[in-house]
């Protein structure tokens, strides 16, 4: 159970982030989660949105270097020590985390988080096995 | 099987080649001492005179000319006929300094048009060929002389002249383009312009003849597959006519040089004295043809090596290997010697376009090097990682070609000028010259 992440390539300079944000706006498309990591000149953008399959198309039409993985989705209760619980099953089984983001929505008491791990499907068998609850891709477009 | 243009002369005998070549020197150079008073002067103070000159054994006698000459003489102070037997001029872009201009009877643009005519043969074309020409046209030699070759071929000319991509391709699809002449910069960019539309299947082009730009091995054989062609050199310089001086033949290994007009021979930069065969030094020419702007011993500032191991082609003409960079285009930094063809074969090796910018500047009176590469969808990832490490990749290998660290930065694609004339590979801010 995993979702579509895109990731584009933006220059680390002023408006580079507003031109890619533009162009999702103007073709209508949702964004659900956010996250840039930055290196030194530039930096990797992440974004979950509803409709992956055009928003890839018209980010590579404008230009962009971009590319599609897929990630975990878990829901988590909004609550103290709720992310520690899906952390420590991934570290019991071993398995590393790569980066991980947070987001929320309009429903209340629940909070998301982003996965990017090596082994999603290892990982989702684990998860699982904790009761611990994944999104995948028609819900998350549905939040 | 081999096509010449001119086969009595493009295989003629050494001792043919050597007796032509005698015999026009020796009127080139009363030619020049007659009519051109800047280099009789230079005659007069080097001791030597006409009588002096009776075969090319005495040619090293001679004084050599130099940019710095052409920008002294500018613009008449080398033209050898009278203004009103030259029908056109061709000028260099000039980035250094004042311009080349030179000068041309019909007869000059005659000899020029059949030089190129040469190469269009020596790459496979016939008169049945659609020779589509995409370096500039006007001013630059580029365009006007590949033009004038493929007349005298016989073959469907398209003077495209360089710029707007999208038509060339449409052009090269509708009208069945076969032999394609650029600069190989611009062709490995229509190549990368082709494979993205997905018509590569929809072009017919069978060879290239690509110059006035360095360019390395690893480009050519990136070119040959993004276009599906054999890509072949060509060599010549504004100040001795144009493109077509010296081409490449199907062996690939050099280009002939067109000794029936041009005796090349390779001196030490330092010293100015002839190199024996085989040795690495300046080119130099002369040429023995040209009646308006006839360039006795030209130093081109091309670093070279010129081979008469015999050809397979069955051309006889000396050959001269591709430059291996200019006396006044090496880069030094932090005292080590930069060739920018050293980067594009790391780049290119690296899976990189090879398109590229190289920042050099001093900070704190250190030299800093700086090489700006496009990112590209096989290089980028999610992961900061991933991207770190192939950066960390590219910086090791430029460090083990180069001997000095340069600093690399990935920059968005196509933010880099794509060259449709000549590529700006070097943005030196040191100034140092």
């Amino acid at each position: 159970m995993t979702v579509k992440q895109i990731s584009v390539f933006l220059e680390n300079k002023p408006g580079c982030l507003a031109e890619l944000v533009a162009i999702l706006s103007q073709n209508n498309i949702d964004m659900r989660a956010m996250s840039i990591a930055e290196m030194q000149d530039f930096g990797i953008l992440r974004i979950i949105v509803k409709d992956t399959y055009n928003a890839v198309r018209i980010i590579k039409e404008a230009g962009f270097v971009t590319s599609v993985n897929e990630v975990l989705a878990v829901a988590i209760p909004d609550q103290p020590g709720a992310l520690l619980q899906t952390l420590t099953a991934l570290g019991e089984a071993n398995i590393n985390l790569d980066y991980s983001y947070a987001f929320t929505t309009a429903k209340k008491d629940m909070a998301y988080t982003v996965l990017r791990v090596t082994d999603n499907e290892k990982a989702a068998k684990v998860l699982g096995q904790k009761g611990i609850r994944m999104l995948g891709q028609e819900e998350m477009e549905q939040l | 099987m081999e096509h010449y243009f001119q086969p009595e002369i493009e295989c003629a005998s050494r001792e043919q080649i050597i007796e032509l070549q005698n015999e026009r020197l020796v009127k080139q150079v009363r030619h020049v001492y007659d009519n051109v008073e800047y280099y009789r002067k230079k005659m007069d103070e080097k001791g030597v005179t006409p009588e002096d000159i009776k075969s090319i054994d005495d040619l090293h006698k001679l004084p050599f000319l130099t940019k710095d000459d052409l920008r002294d003489a500018y613009p008449y102070g080398l033209v050898a006929v009278p203004l009103s037997d030259c029908v056109r001029i061709q000028s260099t872009s000039g980035t250094t300094g004042r311009r080349v201009v030179a000068f041309y009877t019909q007869h000059d643009i005659d000899l020029w048009d059949e030089c190129c005519a040469r190469a269009i043969v020596a790459v496979g074309g016939t008169k049945e060929d659609v020779v589509h020409v995409s370096y500039g046209y006007g001013l630059f030699t580029g365009g006007p002389g590949l033009n004038g070759g493929s007349h005298k071929v016989g073959s469907l000319t398209l003077p495209m002249s360089s710029g707007n991509t999208d038509r060339q391709i449409q052009f090269m699809t509708d009208l069945g383009s076969t032999i394609l002449c650029c600069t190989p910069s611009y062709a490995a960019y229509l190549g990368e312009s082709i494979n993205e539309r997905g018509l590569k299947d929809q072009i017919k082009l069978k060879a290239g003849i690509f110059g006035a730009e360095a360019w390395t091995q690893e480009m050519r054989r990136d070119i040959e597959k993004s276009l599906g062609i054999k890509a072949y050199d060509i060599y010549g310089l504004t100040e001795i006519s144009g493109p077509g001086v010296s081409f490449e033949c199907s062996e690939q290994t050099g280009m002939h040089i067109n000794e029936d007009h041009f005796i090349a021979e390779i001196i030490d930069p330092n010293t100015g004295e002839v190199l024996p065969e085989g040795e690495k030094g300046e080119l130099v020419f002369t040429s023995i043809t040209k009646e308006a702007f006839p360039l006795l011993r030209y130093r081109t500032r091309d670093i070279c090596v010129l081979s008469r191991k015999k050809c397979s082609c069955g051309r006889t003409h000396v050959k001269m290997s591709k430059p291996m960079g200019r006396s006044d285009d090496m880069l030094i930094v932090k005292g080590v010697n930069v060739f920018p063809s050293q980067i594009e074969t790391v780049l290119l090796n690296k899976g990189y376009a090879a398109n590229y910018q190289i920042i050099v500047d001093r900070v704190n009176n250190s030299d800093t090097l700086e090489v700006q590469v496009e990112m590209t969808p096989e290089m980028f990832s999610d992961s900061v990682t991933e991207v770190a490490v192939k950066e960390k990749e590219l910086v090791n290998a430029l460090k083990a070609m180069l001997g000095i660290y340069a600093k690399v930065k990935l920059v968005a694609p196509k933010t880099i000028a794509r060259s449709e004339g000549k590529a700006v590979r070097i943005i030196d801010n040191r100034h140092l010259y």
